[in-house]
């Protein structure tokens, strides 16, 4: 019998309205995925949630970056029941009548809300986030409203952020390192309130609209397609966790095809040794295993206006890229180049590595538009002879001169001396070359050109190259 | 075939058993694997018990673990299975010096046979009659075209060898895969896999590592520590402290005999929990500065 008959048809229909809906977001599932996730349906205790959503998230998913998709859909889809248990709310409340919170002042849910603020058990934040909701969103069926609008309301009427000063302020007496360890954690609880009462939102939207019409509201690009150019803050902070292993692949494989391409030369000795137990005849020839080699990176970062979106993203890499690569130097430009290797090694975050960069860096010649060929001439000029035959260079910009003159011949001596040349860009293939952009002229001197406006291109880039 | 498992209720108890403690998706996932006869792809940061998976379920089902270490140039011969060729050698010559009477078939059919071929790690787990539990570790170490090898084993659990034909597995044993994501794996062995992310504990969770792992630890200092790991592992740092290096701090802070930690305390001993010097100064200033 197949997987599918044994169960439920409801269930089916949701369950292939579910797997729809994560094809629409961008995750790919094939075929046998889906059939390996009917099949769990059918072991898989379907009254415990949890083991349900791991199992159907292991069959389905096999990327961590998708997965928030899938748990706000699976949400969607699969939990419409109200979550936590009403009788710890009552119990708290000191009500125990069973009528829940509407006798509650708006006072008292405050006071409540910041117990379950401390306190952080998911049980109360769920309790609360329903009774917030109910209280202050003012949800009315069929009203074409979007969810954030009535988590803004929530969370304004619920005062959290006076709140969150508050115990903020409790944490600072208890001490150093408990005030520390305090503050974190309310930062936390407090985040994990806003998602609670975000998905209870959620909850009621479906229950109005249907899950596919909501699901369709809340589809959104999943990480890796978002634009360099436009990330919230949100974003930007994932950009940042996932740079970090993009970087540490581009420095393993730099080093591995660096090590698998050079072929030592003949180990005479070896090959004589091994040929003993063939009766003397060398079959098995050995080589000497290849000097390891430091991969070298050097990164050229344009900082100006116009990629003022992508120039932050490109100092995060830079700067993921030389906690992995021993040696690795990076230069910003303008119309003037420096280098900024020491700034970015010196501080301790990125954000403070793109303010000493901003302030100290001496990147601009005269006006303070980019001029590619101003500054790669002065780079050629000021550190072309330290660049080897180890060193691989990585250009980041839009090569838009503002009418300039290119100069392509410095780019052609880097090109020269270097190991190989990179260059990504951050705008769509399409506008390359049109108005003052002059990719092509450079280009011909790179090993290649690549577009880069979100972490898939960026991926790719990394795992394509040669 | 009978499912090892009860429930994934049943798998957690299992786990802990064996001084495992899993969370709901862990067991959720290894129960899975079991009932579908698929392999699990354990994926994650460094020190968050992937391999000790592995091991623990080996342990509590009492089967033997046979582990596959993948490094850069792991091939054929080290993962599936290398004819002894000395061996068949000294077969040859044994002939010449006997002067049996062996036609070359005979002679060919004898040397490419069973006693003469050399199981590795692979070939080894789909032969077994005994359970076993199948490890291959740190996968994302070989390169994509030997990724390969792995592929008839782990959809078929089937080892083709050319001389003697096809090894089906007579049992389908648990077969775990563990991943740093140093590189993306193919989308074949994605495919093949059931997919498990493990991160770094709850502090919950961890609270009780901690309290299981480091004898003559007190839940306040426990407690403590766990709150100061998770509060590290917000910080960005070349490398956040792994599970055994929060148990190593504890087990310092309890060999100092320190009850209750404090800043100072914590930044003598950070370098117990951190192991670049920049990450342990970044922790160091985080740590003494003032709330908010």
């Amino acid at each position: 019998m197949s997987a599918g008959a044994q169960l439920a048809g409801g269930l089916l229909d949701r369950f292939s309205g579910f797997v729809a809906e994560l094809r629409a977001a961008g995750i790919p599932i094939s075929t046998t995925e889906v059939v390996d996730a009917t099949e769990a349906l059918r072991h898989l205790p379907l009254e415990d949630r949890t083991a349900l959503k791991a199992g159907l998230a292991a069959a389905l998913v096999k990327q961590d970056g998708h997965r928030q998709v899938f748990d706000i859909m699976f949400e969607l889809y699969f939990s419409l029941q109200p979550a936590g248990p009403q009788a710890l709310f009552d119990g708290l409340s000191g009500g125990g009548t069973g009528a829940g919170t509407e006798d509650l002042t708006a006072r008292e849910l405050a006071e409540l809300a910041y117990q379950a603020l401390v306190d952080g058990s998911p049980e109360m934040m769920a309790a609360l986030a329903r009774s917030a909701v109910d209280r202050f969103a003012g949800m009315e069926a069929g009203r074409p409203v979007g969810g954030s609008y009535y988590v803004f309301k929530t969370l304004r009427q619920l005062e959290a952020d006076q709140l969150l000063d508050q115990m903020m302020s409790s944490a600072t007496e208890a001490g150093q390192l408990e005030g520390l360890l305090l503050a974190n954690e309310y930062r936390r609880h407090f985040g994990s309130l806003r998602e609670h009462v975000e998905a209870e939102v959620r909850r009621r939207l479906v229950a109005d609209r249907g899950a596919q019409a909501v699901a369709r509201t809340l589809r959104r690009p999943l990480p890796e397609d978002v634009d360099f150019m436009h990330l919230d803050r949100d974003e930007l902070a994932a950009l940042q966790r996932n740079l970090q292993p993009l970087a540490r692949k581009l420095a393993v494989h730099l080093a591995r095809k660096r090590r698998q391409r050079r072929r030592g030369r003949l180990d005479f000795r070896a090959t004589m040794r091994r040929s003993l137990s063939n009766g003397g005849a060398p079959a098995e020839p050995v080589f000497r295993s290849p000097h390891p080699s430091k991969p070298e990176l050097w990164a050229l970062a344009d900082i100006s206006g116009s990629v003022a979106a992508f120039a932050r993203f490109t100092l995060q890499l830079v700067y993921a890229l030389s906690s992995q690569f021993s040696r690795t130097r990076a230069w910003a430009f303008i119309d003037g180049i420096d280098e900024v290797t020491d700034l970015l090694k010196g501080s301790d975050d990125i954000s403070q590595a793109v303010h000493n960069i901003n302030t100290q860096a001496d990147v601009i010649w005269t006006e303070g538009h980019s001029d590619y060929g101003h500054a790669l001439t002065d780079f050629v000029q000021r550190w072309g002879r330290e660049v080897t035959g180890r060193t691989t260079v990585l250009v980041l910009g839009d090569a838009r001169n503002n009418y300039h003159s290119v100069h392509p011949s410095a780019m052609a001596e880097i090109a020269e001396r270097a190991h190989n040349v990179w260059w990504l860009n951050p705008e769509p293939r399409a506008y390359w070359d049109t108005g003052d952009s002059v990719l092509a002229q450079y280009g011909a001197h790179c090993a290649g050109v690549w577009e880069c406006r979100n972490l898939r291109q960026l991926r790719h880039f990394v795992e394509q190259l040669p | 075939l009978t499912p090892r498992f009860e429930s994934p209720q049943a798998v957690n108890e299992l786990l802990r058993g064996v001084g495992y403690l899993a969370d709901e998706s862990t067991a959720a996932v290894t129960f899975l694997g079991d009932r579908l006869g698929k392999p699990v792809l354990v994926e994650g940061p460094a020190g968050t018990g992937k391999t000790q998976l592995a091991k623990s379920v080996a342990e509590m089902t009492g089967a033997r673990l046979i582990r596959l270490q993948c490094y850069e140039g792991l091939d054929e011969s080290k993962a599936l299975y290398e004819w002894n060729y000395k061996k068949q050698l000294l077969r040859i010559q044994a002939e010449q010096v006997t002067r049996q009477e062996e036609t070359w078939e005979e002679l060919e059919e004898d040397i490419f046979s069973e006693p003469f071929l050399m199981p590795r790690p692979l070939l080894e787990a789909i032969r077994a009659t005994d359970p076993v539990v199948l490890l291959i570790d740190e996968v994302d170490r070989v390169e994509v075209e030997t990724e390969a090898l792995l592929l008839e084993v782990l959809s078929d659990y089937q080892v083709s060898v050319p001389e003697m034909g096809t090894v089906k597995a007579k049992q389908i044993p648990l077969v775990f895969l563990t991943s740093n994501n140093t590189r993306e794996l193919s989308e074949a062995l994605k495919r093949r896999c059931l997919f498990l992310h493990l991160d770094y504990p709850p502090p919950e969770r961890e609270r009780e590592i901690v309290l299981a792992k480091v004898p003559g630890i007190e839940a306040s200092l426990a407690d403590q520590v766990v709150r100061t790991v998770e509060l590290i592992r917000s910080l960005e740092l070349k490398k956040a402290p792994s599970v055994s290096e929060t148990l190593d701090w504890a087990r310092t802070l309890v060999l100092l005999s320190v009850s209750h930690l404090d800043a100072a305390t914590a930044r003598e001993t950070l370098n117990v929990l951190l192991k670049h010097r920049s990450d342990i100064e970044r922790a160091a200033k985080e740590l003494v500065a003032s709330p908010r």
